[in-house]
């Protein structure tokens, strides 16, 4: 081998805030690369990528509004993660929220209930959360089962159990038999930040959720708990931290963010219950929490720069009509370059003369 | 109703319903074994069954697809590995990123097979064997890619627990660094296992669209390399718990659909969600009776050496 | 930071400036756009409607541009794919999934001059259309086919989700199974997916293990029309034609012709005479068209042509009384046709399925 990968002790401040122009960097190179293969044209394909959406408010104001569920559900996985605590089910989490949330808003539907529905809906949805996260927490504690499977096997349950609501006692009457309730009332909407365009308070929300994360897992016992008890459960024992407690907090806070995550989505952009009510948010939200380095900062940064490229994926579907498929490639390639680039700034890669295993 | 041959063709459907989960999680166990989570699973199988079928269509050999999308399901896990071995970057977004470039690749690859269709891989009837009551064409009259995973599936446990290889692999995946002072070379045997893995999710791509349901159609998969990678956590890292665990997933699966046949009544989506409750149920009772999970302590921890 | 900043705006706006150009140009031709579920290549029924839309390109031509966005989920992505396209130019914008329909809904009323197609939804505005088939008619015919064909008397149904079209599609079959063989019986599997290739084999397998020996299937993909060929049973393709999937097993197919019906809109966008409408066409238009007649014996091929000649004709209405529910009761008198909103939410099943409609 001759290159050698050696860890940057120390690595500066301004290094760190050079991994994003790396990135950038690579991805354009290896971008211009791939759509050249295909036949694509690269100058424009990045335009509408990455130039287009950031220059239209309307577009601005998706993007806010599609990173919002991933910035929430990746701060919750950011707390399990530095446990070591695997949650991957942050999906099926989701949905529980909003399967309990929209419980509120349809059982006051049509009644002359006040402003506290929303609210309600909010704490609801963040205790579904909570409470279909706990299952695999309890499980893990009582019978030492993996979190891993737990989770993601609650995912597809929770995905049917919605199905089953959506299709059975929950359709709108008025609907024709199909697959959805009725639409909230207005106490049950999120409410929209500026008269154009989809901007909703769930935004506030999630950036408050941020900060308190930020405060928590940096300043706090707490947030030193969990940091220890991930790397050196020993060690947290021997300190008096308990592990057990720590298996639940995490999983209740994550399950907590996921669900609040959920009935924003179902009370905002959505508007209904419907048998479809993420994209994948959950499983999405895991690579925003990692390329965010499980920074509540960082996990902000990386909600946008994916939401990103949906949008832009999106919109040279319809500009260029490049198939789905192109877009899909591109965005494991860029995901792909953000990694490799992150390494290449914090790690210094050395020429080594001689041979060397490893 | 549930006479003979119902039964021996209930078994005949569970043995090929287990088998695309059965190859794609024996490759992971062994990736895991040696200390790499890849997620990219659900990748290496589309991208596997794309090219499979793709070159089994064109030219008209399924031995020369399968061989592809096992080349194929390799291509893919270097993707992988490079970035999660030798850049050692975050190995469950390394993961992730993979399944969503293999998901796009795939897609591109077969796009132009789409609505044509080829012959399945034949049923290799073994005479008077397949003959035997019930449990005769469960057995003995299943495609080759059944008998793959079965060989497959002792090699491994063999090559796990009597190897030197194995020994070295399971030394990787438990403590890199003592593996590395020792003299191992860390990154190659991941590399080498992680190869193994894509290769098996290849080989299970492969038999989706070469035996399975022998057609192209974009995202086939629909989920079951997730599947594939929750029973590696079944099975807690142990081969033979993983046939359990993809025999099990592949019984309820199967048997919910015949339980609907006889018109009771009970909610699809309960019936549906089976599969992942009985998943769920076996792992708490199994994880009951012993104590710890036994999974590779070094698992998804990258390895850097020092000098 | 803030120079990088303004740099960039700079460009955006000098990319904006020189994409001003070529669109002035464009705007000559009408832009026409479709939303799918699913990709292109599922072969079912994104498959079919982006055939129209090449329908739509190959009688247009050069006046017409069109787009697709697929894999659109629905949820809150989709409004923002159809207001993108909406802000994009395309003057008529074609939704193809009922998920779509309060997106649609929300999108319409803020681009008061672009015309809105819904597929299968029942909410209509001043620029928003709907638009469906009646896949129904189709599904009579077959079910007189299994009649004539099966020898167990037990027709296998694989069903997608408890939906009001995959319903009557279900109630449909058995009446045209019923005015052939009074006692037929249909057994149902939910496989909770409209597209999962090997789930969908498996259903088939296990329909064909339980005795059924013709297959009809309101799913997507081919797979069920394979395992019925492997394990020797007769099917009915869904969609698409798909006799090269099972050319000793396919009956016929109810094919998706969507592109009539989008010629027909798109030329009215064109010379301005498009208005919104709710349309509900069948044999008669052209949108539900049956693959040729195969594997059957030359009796029952007159029959099932006879079927279809008098659907197509308007003398023979699938749901024309009498008909009963499955507790006995008389839902349509003798002499009297079941109405169209009736069918469009049906939730009941008729009177010799023995089974639940699921979530009832």
């Amino acid at each position: 081998m001759p290159l050698k990968l050696e860890r940057q002790e120390n690595v500066s401040t301004l290094r760190l805030a050079a991994a994003p122009v790396v990135a950038l960097l690579v991805t354009l190179v290896v971008g211009a690369i791939m759509f050249i293969a295909l036949g694509q044209d690269p100058v424009r394909a990045f335009t509408i990528y990455f130039i287009e959406p950031l220059g239209d408010p309307w577009t601005l104001q998706e993007l806010v509004v599609k990173a919002c569920p991933l910035l929430l559900i990746g701060i919750g996985l950011a707390f399990c993660y530095r446990a070591n605590r695997w949650n991957i089910g942050a999906e099926g989490q989701y949905v529980a929220g909003a399967v309990l949330g929209s419980w509120l808003a349809l059982a006051t539907h049509g009644t002359d209930a006040g402003p506290w529905v929303m609210p309600a809906m909010l704490v609801l949805g963040a205790v579904g959360g909570a409470l279909w996260g706990l299952i695999p927490a309890f499980l893990r504690v009582r019978f030492g089962s993996s979190e891993i499977l737990t989770s993601l096997m609650l995912v597809y349950v929770a995905q049917l159990g919605l199905d089953y609501l959506v299709r059975g006692p929950w359709r709108d009457p008025a609907g024709f038999n199909f697959p959805q309730s009725v639409t909230f009332d207005d106490v049950a909407l999120m409410p929209l930040l500026f008269e154009e365009g989809r901007l909703h308070g769930g935004i506030i929300v999630a950036l408050v959720a941020a900060a308190a994360a930020t405060f928590v897992l940096g300043r706090t016992l707490v947030g030193f708990s969990i940091e220890i008890g991930g790397s050196a459960p020993r060690a947290a024992a021997f300190a008096g931290f308990d592990e057990r407690r720590v298996t639940y907090g995490v999983f209740a806070v994550s399950g907590a963010l996921a669900g609040l995550a959920g009935i924003i989505e179902v009370a905002g952009p959505i508007g209904q219950m419907q048998p479809t009510i993420s994209p994948g948010y959950g499983f999405t939200a895991i690579i925003a929490a990692m390329l965010g380095r499980l920074h509540p900062v960082g996990i902000l940064v990386a909600s946008l720069v994916l939401a990103l490229t949906y949008i832009g994926g999106e919109a040279a579907q319809i500009s260029m009509r490049m198939p789905f498929d192109v877009t899909r490639v591109f965005q494991g390639t860029l995901l792909i370059a953000i990694l490799a680039a992150d390494v290449l700034v914090r790690y210094r890669i050395r020429r080594v003369e001689g041979t060397s295993h490893a | 109703m549930l006479d003979a041959a119902i039964i021996g063709a209930v078994l005949a459907s569970v043995v090929a319903a287990a088998t695309t989960l059965l190859l794609a999680s024996l490759g992971e166990l062994v990736a895991e074994r040696a200390g790499t989570l890849n997620l990219g699973v659900e990748g290496m199988m589309i991208v596997g069954a794309a090219v499979g079928y793709a070159t089994a269509y064109s030219s008209g050999s399924l031995l020369l697809g399968t061989l592809a999308a096992v080349l194929a399901g390799v291509v893919v896990s270097l993707v992988f590995a490079g970035l999660a071995v030798w850049l050692a970057a975050n190995q469950v977004a390394s993961g992730l990123a993979t399944t969503i470039l293999g998901l796009g690749v795939a897609g591109l690859i077969g796009s132009s097979f789409v609505g044509t269709r080829i012959d399945a891989a034949p049923a290799l009837h073994l005479p008077v064997l397949t003959g035997l009551p019930i449990i005769g064409e469960a057995v003995f009259g299943q495609d080759a890619f059944v008998y793959a995973s079965v060989l497959l599936l002792i090699a491994v446990t063999y090559g796990l627990a009597r190897t030197r290889v194995g020994l070295v692999l399971r030394a990787v995946g438990e403590n890199h660094a003592a593996a590395h002072a020792l003299g191992h070379p860390v990154r190659k045997i991941r590399t080498l296992a992680i190869m193994f893995g894509g290769a098996c999710a290849g080989l299970a791509g492969a038999h989706l669209s070469l035996a399975y349901t022998p057609f192209w159609a974009s995202d086939m998969t629909a989920g079951r390399g997730w599947i594939a990678l929750a029973l590696v956590v079944f099975s807690a890292w142990r081969p033979l718990w993983l046939l359990a665990g993809a025999y099990l997933f592949g019984a309820v699966s199967i048997l919910q659909l015949h339980v609907q046949g006889f018109g009771l009544g009970i909610p699809s989506q309960f019936l549906s969600s089976l599969p992942y409750l009985a998943t769920i149920g076996a792992l708490v009772v199994i994880s009951a009776l012993k104590h710890g999970q036994g999974a590779p302590a070094s698992l998804g921890v990258p390895f850097v050496p020092d000098r | 930071m803030r120079k990088i900043l303004s740099m960039a705006v700079a460009a955006a706006t000098g990319f904006a400036l020189m994409g001003g150009l070529p669109e002035a140009k464009a705007a000559e031709k009408l832009k026409a756009a479709w939303v799918y579920i699913g990709p292109v290549g599922d072969f079912g029924w994104t498959y079919q409607h982006d055939q129209g839309r090449k329908a739509v390109e190959k009688e247009l031509g050069d006046k017409v541009e069109t787009t697709y966005v697929e894999n659109v989920p629905e949820g809150p992505d989709a409004e923002r794919v159809i207001e993108q396209l909406a802000r994009a130019g395309n003057k008529i914008i074609f939704t193809t999934s009922f998920g779509y329909m309060e997106p649609t809904l929300k999108v319409a009323k803020r681009h008061p001059k672009v015309f809105f197609e819904h597929a299968t939804g029942y909410k209509r505005d001043k620029n928003m259309a709907t638009y469906n088939a009646k896949f129904h008619e189709g599904r009579y015919v077959l079910g007189q086919i299994a009649a004539k064909m099966s020898k167990t008397g037990t027709v296998g149904y694989i069903a997608s989700f408890p939906i009001p079209e995959v319903i009557s599609g279900i109630n449909s079959l058995m009446l045209g199974a019923q005015s052939i063989n009074p006692d037929m019986k249909i057994k149902i599997v939910w496989v909770n997916s409209w597209f999962d290739p090997a789930k969908e084999a498996d259903a088939a397998k296990a329909l064909i293990d339980q005795g059924a020996d013709v297959i009809s299937q309101h799913t997507d993909s081919p797979a069920a029309m394979q395992a019925a060929e492997a394990g020797g049973a007769k099917a009915f393709g869904q969609a698409s034609d798909m006799i090269s999937f099972g050319p000793k097993a396919q009956l016929t197919s109810i094919v998706d012709n969507w592109a009539p019906y989008y010629i027909k809109r798109v030329k009215q966008a064109l010379d301005g005479t498009w208005t919104s409408t709710d349309t509900w066409a069948g044999m008669k238009d052209g949108e539900v068209v049956m693959a040729p007649y195969t594997n059957m014996p030359d009796d029952v091929k007159k029959l099932a042509e006879e079927t279809q000649a008098a659907i197509t004709a308007g003398t023979l209405n699938p749901f024309k009384g009498p008909i009963y529910n499955q507790k006995g009761e008389m839902v349509v008198k003798e002499g009297e046709a079941l109405p169209d909103k009736d069918i469009l939410s049906m939730n009941w099943y008729v009177k010799g399925i023995d089974d639940k409609v699921p979530g009832q």
